[in-house]
Formats: C-alpha cells, structure tokens, sequence
C-alpha cells in the first residue's frame, strides 16, 4: 500500500501551508489520499499524520468519521442513489430496488466485476430534480429505472465517462506567493492592518 | 437537467444572475456590476459597513435565523485574530440553495465573504463546501484562482492595505458538520462533533479559540447588494421581523418543482405551492396531505397552515420554523407511516453519537419505525414513540427543549410529533395488519 507520491506530497505541502495549524488541512490530505488511490490506505493515513504532526489514531480517528472516505477498495465507479425525503417522495425506493436486482447485489456491495458500487445516501442537494444519483460525485438529475439502466451499461461500455472515485474539483486553488495574504496566525495578535484603531470599542 | 426556476415579478437579489449561465466567469460577473459592492465598502470605514448590515436586519439564511448584523457584534474587542467560516455544508433534506449560489454565482459568494472581512476585521476566511459537491468546489476553485489572478483577493486587495486569503476547504460527508461549532471542529481536522456551550457564540471562542464568525453561503451572498443599494433597501423589502428577499426549494409532489427568491414575509406557502409563477401546485390533481416548511428538522405543516406568510415570526408562532427555506410537498396518497420513517432514519443516521439521548433515542425511533412499516408493529408501539421523543426533547414542545448539545436530537422528534396524531389511521393500519402476536389494548395504554 501507498504512502503519498512525490506529486501527491507538493500539493500536500501546499495545502498545509495554508493554514494556521497543521492538523486542519487533515480533511483536504484524506481526500488527496483517496484520489491517489481510490481509498484511504492505512500507509497513507500513517504519511498524513506525519505531515500534520498527530499520531496515525488520530488521523483514523477523524477519517472514519465521515461517510465519504472509504478504507477498503470500491468499485471503479460508486452510484449513491439519494434516499432524502425527496427522492422518497418520488421513488427513490424503487429505483434502488431496480438496482439490487439489475447489479445482482445487495446496497452497499460492489458487483463481482469491481466496477460497480452503489447505496443509498442522504439528501445531495438536488431535491429539485428528484430522483437523483451521483456517480463518483457527478449528477444525474430525474433519474428513471430505464436512465439507470443506460448508465450502467455506458459506466461498464465506456461511453460514459466519470473521473476515477476519489477525484473531485478538476481544479485546484491556488495561491501565489506575491499575491497570497498569509496565514493569520492564532499567536499574533494584532489589529488587521485596515481597522482604524478608534473603531476598536465599537465591535 | 431540468434548469431550476425562479419566477414572479419581486426584486432578485442574490439569484439576480441565474439568467446568464456564464455568471460564474470573472468577466461575466464584473460586466453585470460584481465587485461594485466591495470597491464602494473599501471607500467606507469597516463600521460604516457593520451599518449598513445592522440596518438591513439581514437574518441568518442557514436554519436558525439569527440576524447577521447582531452576530458580527459578539467580537470581544480587541481580540486578534478574528476569523471568517463559511458554512457551505448544505446537507438538510429538501434544502438545494446553498449549491445553486456556489455553481452558479460563485464570485458574488467570494465578494459578500470580502465585505464581511473587511467589516469586522476578519483576517483570514475558510470557505467550508460540502464534501459531495464535486462541481461547486470546482467553480469556486475557478473563481477564486481569477479572483486572485485579478488583485481581488489575497495581499492588498483593489491597491488598498485590505488583505484577506479565502482558503477553499471542503467537507466529506457529515450532516452535523452544518452546527457551527461542529463545523469549525472539523476545520481543525477533528470529528466533526458539536462543542459543549457555554460559550454559547463561536464569535466569542471558536476557530483555534479566537473569535470567529460563521455565516451561510445566502447570508454572505445578500453583502454584495446591501453595500451597493443601502441597508434601509433591503429592509424596505420584506415584513416587520423578515427584511429582503429569500430563496425558498419546493420540491416533492408539485408539478413545478424548483428554486425560487420571494419577497420575505409577504408571500405565502399557498403563493408558492400552488402559484403558477411558483410550484404550480399538487401533481396530477391530488389534493395536499402535509408539507415540511422548512427542512427536515421542522416539524410539519398541512393544509390550515397554507395562508401563513413566509414570515419568521408568523411561522415560529405557528409551531414550526422556515430553517432552510426548504418546503417538501406530500399529496393525499403519501403513506405518512414511510415518510416519517425516512426523516427519523436520516437523523439516526447523522446523529455524531456525543449525547446518550440523540445517539440512542434517535436510533430507537429508527428501529421501532421499521417494526411498523415491516408489519411486527404492537398497539404499544404508539406510546412508546412518544416516550423515546420524551426523553430526547422533553414535553415534546415548540420550539424545542434540550436534553443534547445541539438540536439534531429534537429534530427527530418533530416528524413523529406532526403525524402521530394526525396520521394515527395511517399508524393503525400497519398495525391492525400485523400478526396477532397482540398485547392487549389496555395494557399497551397503560406501559
């Protein structure tokens, strides 16, 4: 298993530089992790807690806290079919339902082939256009058990295509040096530059 | 995708750029106006600012609707450094707002979060995106790079001695993380676990200890606008105690399901549920059996409720809350029995697990739920839900009494307090056909 590659390690680096404390770009390196490797390895939980400066049972402590990080291998591509009350509303049920039967597995399993992941999750903030999925975090809005049908094959055919689990924003942040504003560090305990000092009492 | 609507003939504030799908590129956003509210706060004193915000009555959009102006006055002076969260956790069921501002319009996030910093002397900015949100974190990815590249954010920000970062932080997966004082324990890369209060307002003790404001993605939204157009022209919007516009979701049984800013306070649930400009009313000509009026932490609303106005005041007095601006719509063949299991799972499933009463009582009401709805439900059943909701909020009352740190726990309570008398024929006919396995009425009544 995989600690963080040399690439993986610079943006790491980067991210920590942005923050008063280490340990708060934590959330941000588990999810690095996961785009590296489709999970969260336990030699990579042991390589972040280096770089953060807590021991690797914290690093697990705060991993295993949230739903999105997985410790153990998921299928290439993972559908989290919303159940919110929503999409309960507008046959969320069936279309799992349909899905255990078409996959051949249970919620929650990956198929035999590896590929193919799915559950139930909570509201994903779409309830608009419910019901809806994502795959690997990508939409999929007013979801019928035919549409369902169509990704599965497309996710399995290629025609459709996702980034790999663990990939989120394409884009990353960044700040330059020369236009970056630094840190506010908790220890320095002046004034920002731009508040007069006679407004001090009033706020 | 089916574009979300906003409609009717009321001021747009923060969805006043939804029309142009290219809002959320720099150029677009500074060609319609954007950034005009921050080059005209920079010419303002920080508490000429804090004015304006105070004068617009701005309420919290995130679910507790605590004025924002007031909020931002909870600093200890001269306590330094003060930070900024933004609490982009948007996960309540039903609530689909906060993602549309950060796809859609994420500069005018970026400049609301600019002001606020700027106002009360924030002097760095964590901007906290759902986990989920791939795309959203992406835009705002896009639009901070430009915001940067263009002297807008970062070190000396428009040539002036104003310098602020806006780190993009993200999420991975946790309701609770949405409390505040969950959501900057998660910031400092712990279990996203709520904080013991007192101290009551992170404002006083949060981020690393400093003060530290939290506000919503919407509320931070409204900024751009109030500097630009005055707070008394916000408060000119709206009724006595719910000044501005609102985005509200209507989603569930209605025929237009979708995303739209009213006026606050004047508008009511029935404009909006069955207005053409609006939801359009129930599906196939069903007619209404109850609707949540705000998030699934709400306690439920049915017909005798429509003519109320979507007004804090008026909805708080009524026994339930506006919370997320999120309204859920169930027709008359909505099994009340499933819908209610479906909002208590949700809250067993998030609970963090910190206090006995949530942790296990929400559970409880879980499984005892599915006992029902699988057809092994006991005439005791009834009063034993309502003896679990006793426990966790005790009286079981509006607004609600605490036995936990924060309200997930009562939340669970309120959908079982809104149909258990309500729908009890729906509850007696999952029972009625259980087996005969039955304790005597009596009894049952009496346990």
């Amino acid at each position: 298993m995989s600690r963080l590659s040399e690439a993986s390690l610079r943006i790491a680096q980067d991210i920590i530089s942005r923050y008063p404390r280490k340990k708060s770009a934590l959330i941000p390196l588990l999810h690095l992790a996961q785009e590296q490797d489709g999970w969260v390895t336990d030699d990579a939980m042991a390589h972040i807690a280096e770089l953060v400066e807590v021991t690797p049972a914290e690093v697990l402590g705060t991993c295993t806290f949230y739903e999105m990080f997985k410790r153990e291998p998921v299928g290439d591509y993972r559908i989290n079919i919303c159940h919110g009350i929503s999409c309960h509303l507008l046959g969320a049920d069936d279309l799992i339902h349909h899905a255990e039967e078409s996959l051949g597995v249970r919620a929650g399993s990956v198929t035999d082939d590896g590929k193919i992941s799915f559950e139930g999750v909570e509201c994903i903030a779409a309830c608009t256009e419910a019901p809806c999925l994502q795959v690997n975090y990508r939409y999929m809005n007013t979801v019928t058990t035919a549409g369902l049908d169509l990704l599965v094959s497309g996710l399995r055919d290629g025609t459709v295509s996702v980034p790999k689990h663990g990939t989120l924003a394409l884009t990353r942040q960044s700040i330059s040096d020369d236009r970056g504003a630094g840190v506010a560090s908790e220890n320095d305990p002046t004034a920002p530059p731009w508040w007069p000092a006679e407004t001090e009492g009033d706020s | 995708m089916t574009a979300p609507t906003t409609a009717g003939a009321i001021p747009k504030i923060v969805t006043r750029r939804f029309d142009n799908l290219k809002a959320h590129e720099i150029n677009e956003y500074v060609a319609s106006g954007g950034y005009d509210g921050l080059r005209k706060a920079l010419t303002m004193t920080p508490t000429e600012v804090h004015d304006q915000v105070r004068a617009a009555s701005l309420l919290g959009r995130g679910g507790a609707g605590f004025p924002a102006g007031v909020k931002w006055g909870f600093c200890p002076p001269g306590k330094w450094p003060r930070y900024l969260v933004v609490n982009g956790d948007e996960s309540e069921p039903g609530t689909y707002k906060d993602r549309q501002l950060l796809e859609r319009d994420p500069h005018q996030l970026i400049e609301g979060c600019l002001i606020a910093c700027y106002a009360v002397g924030l002097s760095q900015c964590f901007l906290y995106i759902r986990g989920e949100m791939a795309h959203a974190q992406e835009r705002m990815a896009r639009a901070l790079n430009d915001a940067y590249a263009a002297g807008l954010v970062g070190k000396n920000i428009l040539g002036t001695d104003f310098s602020v970062d806006i780190v993009l932080h993200w999420g991975a997966g946790a309701y609770i993380v949405g409390e505040e004082t969950a959501l900057i324990e998660s910031l400092e890369g712990n279990r996203g676990m709520p904080r013991l209060k007192p101290p009551f307002f992170p404002a006083a003790v949060g981020l690393y200890g400093q003060p530290t404001i939290v506000n919503n993605v919407e509320t931070l939204a409204n900024l751009p606008w109030i500097v630009e157009n005055g707070g008394e022209a916000f408060a000119a919007l709206g009724a006595e105690n719910s000044k501005g516009t609102r985005v509200f979701a209507v989603s569930g049984h209605v025929n237009n399901p979708g995303v739209f800013e009213v006026e606050f306070g004047t508008t009511t649930f029935r404009d909006i549920i069955y207005g053409d400009a609006y939801a359009g009313g129930i599906r196939d000509g069903k007619q209404l059996k109850a609707y949540i009026p705000g998030g699934a932490s709400a306690p439920w609303f049915f017909e005798e409720h429509l003519d109320l106005p979507l007004e804090k005041a008026a909805v708080d007095q009524a026994g339930s809350m506006l919370g997320s601006g999120a309204i859920v719509v169930m027709d008359e063949d909505t099994d009340m029995v499933k819908a209610c299991h479906n909002v208590v799972r949700f809250f067993a499933r998030e609970s963090c697990g910190k206090c006995t009463p949530c942790r296990e009582g929400t559970t409880w009401l879980e499984r005892i739920l599915s006992r029902i709805i699988a057809g092994a439900g006991r005439p005791s059943d009834l009063a034993l839900l309502v003896e679990v909701c006793e426990n966790i909020s005790p009286g079981i009352a509006w607004p609600p009494r605490q036995t936990t740190i924060c309200p997930l726990g009562p939340s669970a309570v309120s959908p079982i307090a809104s149909v258990i008398d309500k729908f009890s024929d729906d509850f007696d006919a999952y029972i009625t056909l259980s087996d005969r396995r039955v304790i005597p009425v009596s009894a049952a009544a009496q346990s």
